[in-house]
């Protein structure tokens, strides 16, 4: 099977996220930023699939800051190719984005499946899966959480509410959105990272030309105004829990 | 007057959701701002439509197969003839990329992840939970028709009221690439977590299955259940029946205990039906502090034992 994954940076939400001056964007100066989660299992569901049926996965990835040590450890990972889009437009909306993306996956084809993160958590005007799934005439579903393939189509299960799954078979080639891959995605050492950086090496393509124009416009980014806000326990851990459960005793809890 | 504002009925197993009545409201409100008129889609058994009466209209297409491409493509192909001001979609796991497809079919953003719309002058804004609920957008879009994909719990649920009037409408749909088979459900067994006075959720923040101990013996000590966020269920350290959220549970206990979670807007939807919320975690500005009654802003590794021993002190 012939996979290609898109894989998204974001910003790493355990860490303090500022608004730059504008009042609109991300205060990007000190921002640290991981792949997004989902995609972390897209790549794993990617390389499941490879190892069950053979074939080749290929990553592809917009320049961003930190991407370059991420892609050698998709490779690092099993991934036999890493494409980098360089040059693109700043300020791009996830619909911008897309368009480029879906551009490139356009010259990398044939393929049997594109697998997406199902949303990356800076998203505003998505889904990527959606969006680049239109572009190639591909069939699409999302919040997926395994693939069974191995024919003209692929078996899908789609996550929905309450501990029920969906199962559709969907036709081949064909978009994924993936929520959750079978396995958790696998660790890789630091050393065999760096193997990979000495002997594998991350293409580049240059963006082409259109993104389209921006169908958005973020008019404010600003902490939550919120309605109410936990009353905090002071203390040391000792003290803060047995203030609890003072309060959780007076509240018949106990 | 102004065109109509549209809500995307969902239907689940027959019925039609809670989040679809809940976007009744917000479309009433939003309608209401902008002089125009209410419409559900309903894009299958027409006999749902009796719950829809929040709604003006219903405009009523069956035989749309519950699949994302199926549903996109009737959506698109209505909102092409009939040119709503916008369309509110369900942002849930059954909708969303029904929605995300339906948008890239009519080249009109999705904004996502609204858990609030108003007209400004004219132009709809979306307030927009953005970064796992650090932070929010303000969002405006520059196309007509656009979708928004809103939150569930942006408002409280319709009433039905009186039956709406029904236009039926016709769909072409494409040959289908896309093709369910069929539910798979729940492993019966394990415990139900829906069912459970207390609960402790546990999130990343317990960094490795031995740990989980520790949740346990506070669970054990105050009498309740455990049950996790996305990550743990993912580690498969829990069982997807134990995961509470947007893809999971909705649970309603009266005492809930969130340890190591950071508070997105997937796990907080799953526990509006909780009476009494507790966080702990390292990070003082997680937006789980917004959705809890008490915070202990520290480490779990200490807290966890000392509330332990503390519960069973207290009872003796
Ligand atoms: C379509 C879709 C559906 C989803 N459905 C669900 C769902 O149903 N349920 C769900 O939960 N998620 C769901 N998610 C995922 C969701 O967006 C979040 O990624 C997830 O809830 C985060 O889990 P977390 O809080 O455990 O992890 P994180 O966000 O990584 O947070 C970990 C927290 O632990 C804290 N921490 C770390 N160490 C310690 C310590 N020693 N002591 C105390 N605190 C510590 C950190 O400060 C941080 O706040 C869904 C996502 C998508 C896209
Ligand atoms: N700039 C990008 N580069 C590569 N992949 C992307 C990009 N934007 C989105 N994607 C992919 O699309 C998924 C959904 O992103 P989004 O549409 O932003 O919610 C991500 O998880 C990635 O897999």
């Amino acid at each position: 099977m012939n996979i290609l994954v898109l894989l998204k940076m974001v910003p790493d939400v355990v860490e303090e996220l500022e608004v730059a001056g504008d009042g609109k964007s991300l205060d990007t100066s000190f921002l640290r930023t991981i792949i997004n989660e989902r995609d972390d299992h897209a790549l794993e569901q990617a390389i499941l699939l490879k190892e069950r049926h053979g074939g080749k996965v290929t990553v592809v990835a917009l320049d961003a800051p930190d991407i370059d040590d991420t892609l050698f450890a998709t490779m690092a990972k099993g991934a036999d190719r890493a494409v980098k889009i360089t040059d693109a437009p700043e300020g791009m909306t996830t619909q911008m984005a897309a368009k480029l993306c879906g551009q490139v996956v356009a010259g990398l084809l044939p393929a049997d499946l594109v697998l997406t993160g199902v949303q990356a958590l800076d998203d505003l005007d998505g889904l990527s899966a959606a969006l680049v799934a239109q572009q190639l005439n591909f069939p699409y579903i999302g919040v997926v959480t395994a693939v069974t393939a191995g024919g003209p189509t692929a078996t899908v299960l789609k996550e929905f509410a309450g501990g029920v799954r969906g199962e559709f078979a969907v036709t081949l080639p064909a978009v994924l959105g993936v929520q959750a891959a079978e396995k958790p995605p696998r660790y890789v050492p630091v050393a065999k990272v760096r193997a990979v950086m000495k002997t594998n090496k991350i293409e580049t393509v240059s963006a082409p030309g259109d993104a389209g124009a921006a169908q958005i416009e973020v008019r404010q980014l600003a902490k939550p105004v919120v309605s109410s806000h936990a009353e905090m326990l002071e203390g040391s851990p000792e003290e803060a829990a047995g203030k609890l459960v003072e309060l959780l005793a007076q509240r018949g809890l106990l | 007057m102004a065109s109509n504002i549209w809500v995307l009925a969902e239907t689940w197993r027959g019925q039609v959701t809670e989040t679809t009545l809940e976007l009744l409201t917000l479309g009433r409100e939003v309608a209401g701002q902008s002089g125009s008129q209410l419409e559900a889609v309903l894009l299958g058994d027409k006999s749902l439509a009796a719950s829809l009466g929040a709604a003006d209209n219903v405009l009523c297409a069956a035989n749309v197969e519950p699949t994302p491409e199926a549903v996109a493509a009737a959506l698109a192909q209505l909102v092409k003839e009939r040119q709503p001001q916008a369309v509110l979609v369900p942002w849930t796991n059954l909708s969303m990329d029904a929605g995300a497809l339906a948008a890239a079919q009519l080249n009109v953003p999705f904004v996502n992840g609204c858990k609030d719309l108003k007209s400004d002058a004219g132009t709809l804004v979306a307030q927009c939970v953005v970064y796992g609920g650090k932070l929010e957008a303000a969002v405006s879009a520059t196309t007509a028709s656009t979708l928004f994909g809103v939150l569930p719990g942006s408002r409280s649920a319709a009433s039905p009221g009186n039956a709406p009037t029904v236009t039926d409408v016709a769909v072409t749909l494409p040959e289908a690439k896309v093709k369910f088979t069929k539910y798979l459900e729940p492993e019966a067994g394990g415990v139900d977590i829906t069912q459970q006075d207390v609960l402790i959720a546990v999130g990343r923040g317990i960094q490795t299955q031995d740990n989980m101990e520790l949740a346990n013996d506070l669970a054990a000590a105050l009498g309740g259940a455990v049950c996790g966020s996305r990550p743990v269920i993912d580690q498969g350290w829990l069982p997807l029946s134990c995961q509470v959220g947007k893809s999971g549970m909705q649970v309603k206990p009266k005492l809930y205990i969130m340890l190591g979670i950071s508070g997105a807007p997937e796990h907080i939807e799953g526990i509006k039906g909780a009476q009494v919320v507790v966080a702990v975690n390292t990070d003082a500005a997680a937006p789980v502090f917004n959705a809890s009654h008490y915070g202990i802003n520290a480490d779990l590794f200490e807290v966890v034992p000392a509330l332990t021993e503390a519960v069973k002190a207290k009872k003796g």
